[in-house]
């Protein structure tokens, strides 16, 4: 399973990073999607995957006896998730915005900023 | 008493959210806004008086014990950039009220101004790694809102530009902090620091500092990654240029100073590919400042160049480097921000920002002009002013290292800086140009009520008196920054605070 889920994370950041480089700014939404749920995977496997091992300390004992799936990434990743949606929300609206000011879709236009004035 | 460590969160995350209550009122939030700045600068102080008494102060969120919970750490390090933000808020925030239309205070800017200011705080005073990486996204955010607040077209753009890849370095950082997790188990910045040093897979830590440095780096705009700082930074109004420019670039370089002088240690690798990265930092926001003829882009560019000298320092790792980088760091918070303002008021009186237009400042305003004058000079470091005292440091460290290419690049970068001072000053202030005619959507200087014009002197000069404090005072922040340097280089401090471990 571990290995499978590396080579889903390693293809979500390749695809990413292709397609934040790609020249349409819908694209750089999609790749900035991908890209972020490329680093949840990659937090979600730096935990170890474990079948069936709840975090959960037995009454009988003071330590875990037994191997057991570690929460924090979990955590971590719920709270990523979070926070990439709000920036892909804002992404959007901010592009779909930039698109109606500039009439235009691709990055190579966006250059008025760089024109001295 | 160990509350204190948050008060200035709680100051800032209050006030962000009282004003939200007077979404519509501007006159209302613009006078609540300038009480909280005030009062958070109070905080500020108080914090920094009551960490340089007592000593590094801890808070376990929710009573979680380090390394498990999460851990709020004021040093003195953190103690000194939150008093710094304080100041320059207090000082931006003046100057916004005054300065920026109502059209773009209409939606909700001061409560993400006081966002913004609350991810700072967060950031310098937490001891967790992933917890600095929510704040990070808190500042982003909230700067992504207020660049882009106003949506002319050059904003937009700049905009778009600034999200891409202010989004990528939040992603490499985290990418970095999933693996660093995956290694060592811990995300306490204290408890990795001794936990980092067991791990047997070397390289795999290797590439989890290059991550931290690329994701750290392009967030303060050094060498290959600062493209997006001259593209967007001068699109705003100046008072959010101001804030932007004086502190975003510095929690970056604040971030790579805690992580490469806590987590990281001892790594020549590292070390070796800052000072070259120092280097071409240095000479590239050089030239760039110097091929520029708006006043805001060629301020845009010195950033990047100053940026190289604090990194520089911290590349060379003695702690005599790093006390110069952190009094750099001190200084270069206080007159970017001015120089900004600076910028901001110039427009005001003039109506454009571009060299090859100003003309006449000093015969118009010889009073503005000399207050103008203190602040370029403390940016370039003529002897008693600010800028002057980190080089000795600087230059000692570099000499003691034989590290010559850092002292060439910083000898080059303070003569640029020298050369673009004085373009600026011929051009603007003494040459003669047209003036300006006036216009019915913009009101000139001139044409403002006393009080009004206050609004905007009086910011600038708030940070120029601490300017000059930095300059003639240069012995009290020098034994600071040393003192800084030294808990910094010795962090056993550090940890011991954090881990409750007795000596």
């Amino acid at each position: 399973m571990e290995i499978v889920l590396a080579i889903i994370t390693g293809i979500l950041y390749a695809a990413g990073i292709y397609m934040m480089m790609r020249r349409s700014i819908v694209k750089l939404i999609i790749g900035v999607i991908l890209f972020s749920n490329g680093v949840n995977l990659l937090i979600f496997l730096s935990g170890r995957i474990k079948r069936g091992k709840p975090p959960i300390i037995p009454e009988s004992s003071d330590v875990f006896l037994d191997i057991y799936s570690d929460p924090i990434p979990q955590a971590l990743i719920l709270t990523a998730i979070v926070i990439s949606f709000g920036l892909q929300a804002f992404a959007i609206v901010l592009v779909k915005r930039a698109n109606k000011v500039l009439h235009t879709d691709d990055l190579d236009e966006f250059n008025t900023t760089d024109e001295d004035s | 008493m160990e509350n204190i460590v948050i008060w200035p969160l709680a100051v800032h995350l209050f006030f962000s959210l009282i004003l939200m209550f007077g979404w519509k009122n501007i006159k209302f939030q613009k006078n609540v806004t300038i009480i909280g700045n005030i009062i958070s600068l109070a905080v500020a102080i108080y914090l920094f008086i009551f960490i340089y008494k007592n000593g590094t102060q801890t808070l376990a969120a929710g009573g979680w014990e380090a390394p498990f919970g999460i851990i709020f750490v004021s040093d003195l390090f953190a103690a000194t950039l939150v008093l710094l933000t304080a100041i320059s808020g207090f000082a931006v925030s003046i100057f916004t009220v005054i300065s920026v239309m109502n059209a773009r205070l209409r939606f909700g800017f001061f409560s993400v101004y006081h966002f913004l200011l609350l991810g700072l705080n967060g950031a310098f005073l937490t001891g967790d790694l992933f917890n600095l990486y929510v704040w990070f996204e808190i500042i982003i955010i909230s700067s992504f809102v207020l660049i882009s607040i106003g949506g002319e077209k050059n904003q937009l753009e700049g905009a778009v530009k600034y999200f891409a890849l202010n989004f990528m370095a939040s992603m490499i950082f985290l990418t970095g902090l999933g693996l660093l997790y995956g290694l060592t188990g811990t995300l306490n910045m204290a408890d990795l620091s001794i936990k980092i040093a067991n791990v047997e897979n070397r390289s795999l830590v290797d590439i989890c500092a290059v991550l931290f440095f690329v994701g750290f780096g392009i967030k303060s705009a050094v060498f290959p990654l600062y493209f997006w700082l001259p593209a967007s930074y001068h699109t705003p109004p100046s008072a959010i240029s101001a804030l932007f420019g004086g502190l975003l670039t510095k929690v970056g370089v604040y971030a790579l100073i805690r992580v490469f002088t806590l987590i990281f240690i001892e790594d020549l690798f590292i070390q070796n590919l800052m000072l070259a990265i120092a280097f071409f930092t240095i000479l590239s926001g050089a030239f760039g400042a110097l091929i520029n003829n708006n006043l805001r882009k060629i301020f845009s560019y010195l950033i990047i160049c100053h940026i190289g000298f604090i990194l520089g320092g911290l590349g060379i790792y003695t702690e005599i480097a790093i006390a110069g980088a952190l009094f750099y760091l001190i200084h270069d918070i206080m007159v970017k921000t001015n120089i900004y303002l600076i910028s901001g008021l110039i427009f005001r009186l003039k109506g454009n920002t571009n060299l090859k237009k100003l003309g006449n400042l000093y015969k118009d305003y010889p009073k503005i002009s000399v207050l103008i004058a203190i602040v370029l000079f403390s940016l370039v470091g003529v002897p008693p002013l600010s800028g002057f005292w980190p080089k000795i440091s600087l230059f000692e460290a570099g000499f003691a290292n034989n590290n010559y290419w850092y002292i060439g690049a910083l000898t080059f970068g303070s003569l640029i800086t020298l050369i673009i001072v004085s373009k600026i000053w011929a051009e603007a202030f003494w040459k003669n140009a047209k003036t300006l005619k006036p216009t019915k959507r913009f009101i000139q200087f001139d044409e403002l009520r006393n009080l009004q014009k206050a609004q905007f002197v009086v910011p600038i000069l708030i940070l120029a008196v601490f300017s000059l404090y930095i300059g003639f005072g240069a012995e009290h922040i020098q034994q600071l920054a040393s003192e800084i340097a030294h808990d910094l280089k010795n962090n056993q401090s550090y940890i011991d605070a954090v881990l409750k471990q007795e000596k």
